[in-house]
Formats: structure tokens, sequence, C-alpha cells
């Protein structure tokens, strides 16, 4: 099983502990994972600000780097989805095609390809579990507050495998934190006041974690967090899954 | 070209290729062990009242204990005595009146409270809205689970007009607090006939 | 539509957020109502089936709606009712005002239609000396507060009781400083009673329109749609010619739907069923396009023309809940408003597919299933494809889309960002930049994964 490693450009430039933790832990769990060394971005900033057509040139550039693996991970739901939903490869279709079928985000990597039944990870804090919309609405990773259909969640399936964590959710369990991509930047007062807003229910519960599946959320979140001086720090899952503290 | 024409044209140019209807599978939509007592408990929960009463003397002995108290009420149900000839054509003014009506109801559904009263029933389209109270009667046989069972036995559009009407009139347009009796009726009871 | 017609979504979202206490109560009210809806639908176990059920029902009405129109309007001729068509919001106001003319009416009241509201009838009336009385209870207060309606089913949401006690107490001469929502409604359905008693004409609305019987269905909570029409003489109901449906059986689908998704009602206190008008009455049907048969055309749009307007999009929005309805700067707001608007002037309402993070609660809520996400970000593509959007953003985006397709430039691009992060914050770090404004910029590590892959595992 050939696992090509996907680490979208912001986790590359910023958060390399993300990618470092991702990589351990599929190779804990016994992956032949490659990273592919010409990788750069999914796409997804030009395509969701309306620029889809300018993001040929990196859906070319994924296709050249991620062609011929049986599966791609990458720790982020809403890269996977705009891979999944939007990549296209006008001169190799067929290889695009192969690589939005078997793309998968971590958690759901592990929990339906791996099958994963017990982790040998311990992180003895109180985490707060934010759902990040691409992942969950788009790839399924959790149920949806909104739909009449029974409870589940493969962050949150993992997450109580970990020795040691308290795991809770905010009040309105899946709400979005505003990051939305250039959002953040175009609607900046919606965009901080949604994230403020999802702070604020971590800390009625008293977390000193807030995690999830999506750094880009977490990068919003804790730009928020920084700046009001609070004590509570934002960790990627595959940080936590990979811990042993 | 008309409006209608243009309008018309413009659709036949731009509608999808057709797409056939659901099978609606009624065997797939909720049921209930006790049809009576779903209707009473939505109604009350959206702010009517349900009564069990024994016989017409009954609600008879009710409206007549009202005329006694000198309300003004009208009487809609020909199983209640004489219905006032003029009612069919009273108006607004007259009508607003009107302290409590008493009409009868057909269709009663159990998944949310609410009971179809047409036309003929009303005899004056506005009477149920502009009473300040109202009194529906219905049989308890009439009380279905779903509103697919009732379409199946309401003739919707046959007497020129007719609703589901559940519970008094209500509005939460202010900050939504619930506020009974926006300009319909305070207040509905509805009567329960044995079958 | 006041002042905010100038702004944008975002620089009109930016002052709405400015009071931030009065956003929390914005939210936290039509949270409420969300939670109000969850809780009704978890009572029908076939919720998802019905939801599909609806949806593939409001495809067969698109893709039959040249038939179903013809046939509607044989029934509804048959059944005594006039039936006139308006291509346009123009013609649409026109034949209403002639139909007011020829009766020489002078006493109208209307009940809620968003159509009336998309058309602006109520400005082209006024501006013709005929007055409207509203009578939906949210949409009488905004009237007296020349504002328009901030959402389509809670017309005034956005004020509290102390706004609107002021508002009745200058309109109506209600005690000032009495904000009991009782009291207050109390003394609307007074004013109003006195409106409908007058009343020579009524304008309604209409939810669901039944090809097969030719008749029309209208949904209050309140009441006041049937007031009026059935105490006036004349009854106009306008119609999007999207209402239509085929047979009376599937309004079972759609009202165990409308409420529930609206407002966690099991069904609207008020159903009313017309087919024909009462002796003597006269009851005319106004079926508009404008622009609704464009949006047909379009393959990636017209499954918005399914909406029957619960506004359930509106309430679980977290955009809309922090944002307000006027912000949107058209008659329906919300997600729904930002992939139906857009259609009516692309130019004009550039800004609203943009306003949503793509989150997809929408769609999840959407009764008839709308991929209102989906929409937004084609919407998206659309716009920009025509030249739309902002030449800055246009440059950005290309700068941007440049780099990250060429790997050995964006290594160098990264390592400089980091750098500059770093060592220069100032540069980042200051108001130009929109991050910055409110969030810590990340902190920048001295290599990149690939530099510690390359290091660690590569050697």
């Amino acid at each position: 099983m050939k696992i090509g490693l996907f680490i979208p450009c912001y986790i590359d430039q910023f958060y390399p502990g993300v990618g470092v933790a991702s990589l351990e832990l599929l190779e804990k769990l016994g992956c032949e994972v490659s990273f592919p060394l010409n990788q750069t971005c999914c796409g997804q900033p030009m395509a969701n600000s309306g620029f889809e057509a300018m993001s040929k040139g990196c859906d070319k550039n994924f296709v050249k780097n991620f062609k011929g693996f049986d599966y791609i991970v990458a720790p982020s739901g809403s890269c996977v989805l705009h891979i999944k939903e939007h990549l296209h490869d006008e001169e190799d279709p067929r290889a695009a095609e192969q690589i939005r079928a078997c793309v998968y985000e971590l958690t759901e990597f592990l929990v339906d390809v791996l099958k994963v039944g017990s982790l040998q990870a311990s992180f003895p804090f109180k985490v707060g579990l934010h759902t990040s919309c691409h992942g969950q609405r788009g790839l399924h990773l959790a149920s949806m507050s909104e739909l009449v259909a029974p409870a589940f969640s493969k962050p949150g399936t993992l997450l109580n495998m970990v020795k040691g964590i308290e795991v809770s959710r905010p009040k309105r369990v899946d709400e979005c934190c505003g990051f939305g991509g250039t959002f953040c930047v175009f609607e900046e007062a919606v965009s901080v006041k949604m994230g403020k807003d999802r702070i604020g229910e971590h800390q009625d519960n008293e977390v000193e974690y807030i995690t999830g599946v999506d750094t880009s959320c977490l990068m919003h979140l804790e730009g928020i967090l920084r700046r009001q001086g609070s004590k509570i720090k934002t960790i990627h899952i595959a940080e936590i899954l990979n811990s042993r503290l | 070209m008309s409006a209608r024409e243009t309008i018309l044209a413009n659709i036949m140019a731009n509608q999808p290729v057709s797409q056939d209807l659901p099978q609606i599978d009624l065997q797939a939509v909720i049921h209930y062990d006790n049809v009576l007592q779903q209707f009473k408990t939505v109604l009350e929960s959206i702010g009517g009242k349900t009564l069990e009463i024994k016989d017409w003397q009954e609600l008879q002995a009710m409206m007549e204990s009202d005329q006694a108290a000198g309300k003004r009420i009208i009487n809609a149900i020909s199983e209640l005595g004489n219905i006032d000839e003029t009612l069919s054509t009273m108006k607004a003014e007259e009508l607003a009146m009107v302290q409590r009506a008493y009409i009868k109801a057909g269709i009663a559904v159990a998944e949310n409270g609410s009971v179809w009263v047409d036309e003929a029933a009303m005899v004056n389209r506005l009477l149920p809205f502009i009473a300040e109270h109202l009194v529906l009667v219905i049989e308890q046989k009439n009380i279905v689970a779903n509103m697919h069972h009732a379409y199946q036995q309401v003739a919707s559009f046959e007497t020129g007009f007719g609703m589901f009407l559940a519970g008094p009139s209500k509005t939460a347009d202010i900050e939504q607090s619930l506020v009974i009796g926006a300009h319909g009726a305070r207040s509905l009871l509805v009567c329960i006939l044995p079958s | 539509m006041s002042s905010l017609a100038k702004l944008t979504h975002a620089e009109a979202a930016e002052q709405f957020i400015a009071d931030e206490p009065r956003t929390d109560w914005h939210d936290d009210t039509l949270w409420f109502v969300r939670e109000k809806r969850d809780k009704a639908v978890n009572s029908i176990p076939e919720w998802e089936q019905l939801r599909q059920w609806a949806s593939d029902i409001k495809y067969h009405g698109l893709s039959n709606m040249h038939q179903l129109l013809v046939d509607f309007e044989k029934n509804a001729i048959a059944n005594c009712i006039e039936v006139h068509w308006a291509v346009d919001a123009k013609e649409h106001n026109e034949l209403i005002y002639k139909i007011i003319q020829d009766n020489q009416i002078e006493r109208i009241v209307k009940s809620k239609s968003m159509l009336t509201e998309e058309c602006h009838l109520n400005e082209f009336l006024t501006e013709k000396g005929v007055e409207v009385v509203d009578t939906d209870l949210g949409e009488r207060i905004v009237q007296f507060r020349k504002e328009a309606p901030s959402h389509i089913v809670l017309p005034a949401i956005h004020l509290k009781k102390q706004d609107v006690s002021e508002t009745f107490h200058e309109h109506l001469g209600t005690e000032k400083g009495n904000n009991d929502p009782q009291y207050l409604t109390e003394a609307a359905r007074g004013h109003l009673r006195d409106k409908f008693i007058a009343s020579e004409l009524a304008i309604t609305g209409v939810n669901f329109a039944i090809a097969e019987t030719g008749g029309f269905v209208v949904c209050t909570n309140e009441g006041n749609a049937d007031m009026g029409a059935h105490a006036a003489k004349i009854h106009i109901a306008c119609m999007g010619f999207e209402k239509i449906i085929p047979k009376a059986e599937h309004l079972a689908v759609f009202l165990r739907l409308l409420a529930r998704s609206a407002t966690g009602q099991p069904i609207t206190t008020y159903s009313s069923h017309f087919s024909k008008p009462r002796a003597g009455q006269q009851m005319h049907l106004v079926i508009v396009d404008n622009g609704r048969s464009r949006q047909l055309g379009r393959e990636e749009f017209r499954n918005s023309l399914k909406c029957i307007r619960c506004a359930a999009c509106f309430n679980t929005c977290p955009v809309y809940r922090r944002s307000g309805g006027h912000s949107y700067h058209t008659a329906v707001a919300g997600p729904i408003g930002s992939i139906l608007n857009p259609n009516l002037d692309m130019q004009a309402n550039k800004d609203l597919p943009f306003a949503s993070t793509l989150c997809g609660s929408c769609s999840n809520v959407c009764p008839v299933k709308i991929n209102i996400h989906e929409q937004l970000y084609l919407w998206r593509q659309t716009i920009t494809k025509e030249g739309l959007a902002p030449k800055t953003k246009t440059i950005a985006m290309w700068g941007m889309s440049e780099v990250l397709a060429h790997p050995a430039i964006y290594r160098l691009a990264g390592k400089m960002g980091r750098w500059v992060v770093k060592y220069l914050p100032f540069l980042t770090n200051n108001a130009m930049n929109p991050w910055f404004k409110q969030r810590e910029m990340p902190q920048a590590p001295k290599e990149s994964f690939r530099d510690w892959y390359l290091n660690n595992k590569q050697k």
C-alpha cells in the first residue's frame, strides 16, 4: 500500500509540526508513506474566491506529484474536499479521476481504511473538539446536527482512544468558526465574530486545547486566542493522536 | 407577444428534460398507536384546547350558557340548532362583534393538531378568523395520523375555500415572544365527539 | 432600503457587528429558532425522505412548468379566478395599479408576500398616491419605520421590543416605555382590525398553487391574509410561477415541511386553500416571471427555484445571524437570497455569493434540498468570469496562482514569507492587513515541513 502524504501549503510553511505528526502517526501504524517533494497547494484559495480557472496550474502540479499512489492522505478536510470535488487535468483526466477517488483526510483514512481500533497515544488534557465544516458536511467525517440521522464522529472516535484525554464539545456542536478561506479577510468582521463565539463556547467548557481536523480553522482561532491573550492553545488532531505525554 | 406568451415561450425554451414524480410511500410515513392522544397533545402544545364530549347535548348546554351570559355567539352547526340565515352574507363590521363561533370541522390530523374546516361548514368565510373565540367540533373517527392521509380524505379545493386550522391565531414577531391572538381567534377549543 | 443600499455586505456587516451585544442578541434569537426547528424535525423519523420527495416533486414541476402553468390557468379560470401574467416587476406593479384604478379602490391591505417586496410594489403604489397597509405584525412594524423587512418569515427580527414600543408609541399612541409584547401585539390587533374591516382590496402572496385544481394555498400564523381576503371585495394573489405544484396531495409533503423548517411549528395556524371567489367577490391571480425563466435555463442554478421561502437557511446561517438581513441589501436576504439575487442583477449583487464561509449548513436544513452552498461557489465562478471581481482581488489571485503552480517559486516565496513574518513583522502586522486587525499572525517556524522532511527522512 503506497501512500502519498499531501501536506497543504499553509501547513508546510507555518505548521510543519502537523505534517511531522501525520507522517509519524501513519508510519507507526505500519504505512509506507512518501512525501512528493514538488507539491504546493490544492488550488482552493483561488477557486473559492471565484477564480477556479486560475487553479489549473495547481491542479496540473498536483496530478504530477500524486499520480500512481494507492492512497493520498492529508491532515486537512478542507483541502481534501477541494481535491475530491474540483481536481481536473485536461491532459491526464484519468489520473485526476483516480486521485479524486483515493484522496483521504487523515482521520477518515485511519477509521475507514486502516480501521484503527486502538492507539498508543496519551494526552492528559481537557480538549475541545472543533468540527470543521468541509470535513464534516463535505467528507462526512461526523454526523451533522441539521440532519435526522444517527450520531457519529470519526475524529471523536479516535480521540476517545487517547489515554488521559477529556474531550468536550461546544454548545453549538458544529457551527462554523468563520475562517472560510479568503472570507477571513474579505468579510473580516463576521469572520472574527464567528471565531470569537466558537472560542467562547470552548471557554465555557474550560478547555486547555481546541483541536480539529483542519489547521486553517485552528490558525484562525489561534490568531484570535493569541490576540485575546488567552491561555487556550490550538492543536491539530494528528498531534494529539501522535502524542506520548 | 403578450406577457403570457412571452413567459410560456421562455419557460418552454428553458425547462429541463422532464423528470417523473416520486412515489410517496404511505407505509414510510409516521403513524401513531393512539391518534386521539397524539392529536390532543400536539394541539395543546400549540395553544389550543381539547374537550372530549359525550354528545351534542353537552355542547348545546355550553352554547346556552354562553348565551345566558350575554355573549354574542354565532352557531354554524345544524346539530346545535338553527343557523342564522343571514350568516352567509354578514359583513365584517357585524362579524367583528362575535365573541364565540361554533363550527363543525372535518378531518383532524394527529401529527400537527390541525383540523379541516371548509366553506360549507363555516358558512361565512370570515367567521372563523374574525370571531374572538372559536369552538370546533370533530368526531373521533375522523382523526388521521398524518397529512398524507388527510389529503386522501378532504376535498381540499371543492367548496371554494377551506383550510387546515391549527390552534389559535398567534405571532412571535416581537423578539420571538409568543403572543396568542394576533389577528384571528384568541382561543380555540376543539370538542371531540365519540365515534 | 435606506442608506445601506450603497454598502457591500462586508461593509454593512461590519457596521452591524460594531454593536456586539446586539449582534449577540440577534444571533441567539435566530439560533433559538434553529433549535426549535431541530426539535420539530427530529419528531419525524422520515424527515430526510420527506425532503427528498419535496425536492423531486419540485424538480418535476420545474421540468414540466409549461404544461403545469397552462393547466393551472385553465382550472383557475373555470373557477372564476381572473389570471394575469407579468413578465417583470414593472408589469406586475402596473397590473395591480390598474385593478385598483378600474375599481376606484382607496383602502388596501396586504399580507406578507416576498414577491411584492421583490417587485417593490409598496414604493410603486405610494408614488401613485395609493396607500397600502401591511398587516403582518412584523411587516407593519417595519412599514411604520420606513425600513425593509430583514427576514422573510420574521420581518422585524432585527428590532428589539423597545424599538417596537417606541414605534407604536409614535404611530399608535401606545403607552411610552411599555415594552410588553402582549400589550404591543394587542395594540396592533386593534389598529389592524379597523383596517381589515374598512378595506376594499386585499393583496396576498401564494405559498403553493396547484395545477390540477387551479387553486392556491396561503399560510399564515396570524390569520392576516384571511382577514384581508375574506373581508375585501377584491382579492389579488401574487405569485412567482415557481410556486406551482402538480397535485393537491403534494401539499401533504410541503405543509409537513414548511412550518417545521421555518419556526419549528408542526404546521402554520392557517393553511388556507382558495379555489373560487366568494359570492360577489373578485379574485385575481398574478403570475410573475421577473427573471425566473432565465434562472430556469441556468442548469447550475435552476434548483434555486425550488425554494418554498421557509427561511431555515437564514436561521442556521452563522453569517446571516451575525450580519442582519439588511446587510444583504435585497428583498430576500440570507443564503437563498445570495443565490437568487445575482440572477436578478449580477452587478448589484455580486458581493452576496461571497458573504458565506461555504460551511454547508444551509443546504442541510433546506426542506427541498437546494444545494445552496454549492450554488454560492458556482455564482462566485460566474461573477468572476463576467469580469465583475474587484481588480485588486483579481491581481492578487493571479499572483497567488502563479506562485502555487510553480513549486520552486512557491518554496522561495514560502521562505521569504516566513522570513518576513519572523524578522519584519511590521510588514504584515498592520492595519492594512485585515487578518491582523483582530488576530495575530501565525508564528513563523524556522523550517517548512519539506525542509524538515529533507533533513530528517531523506538523509
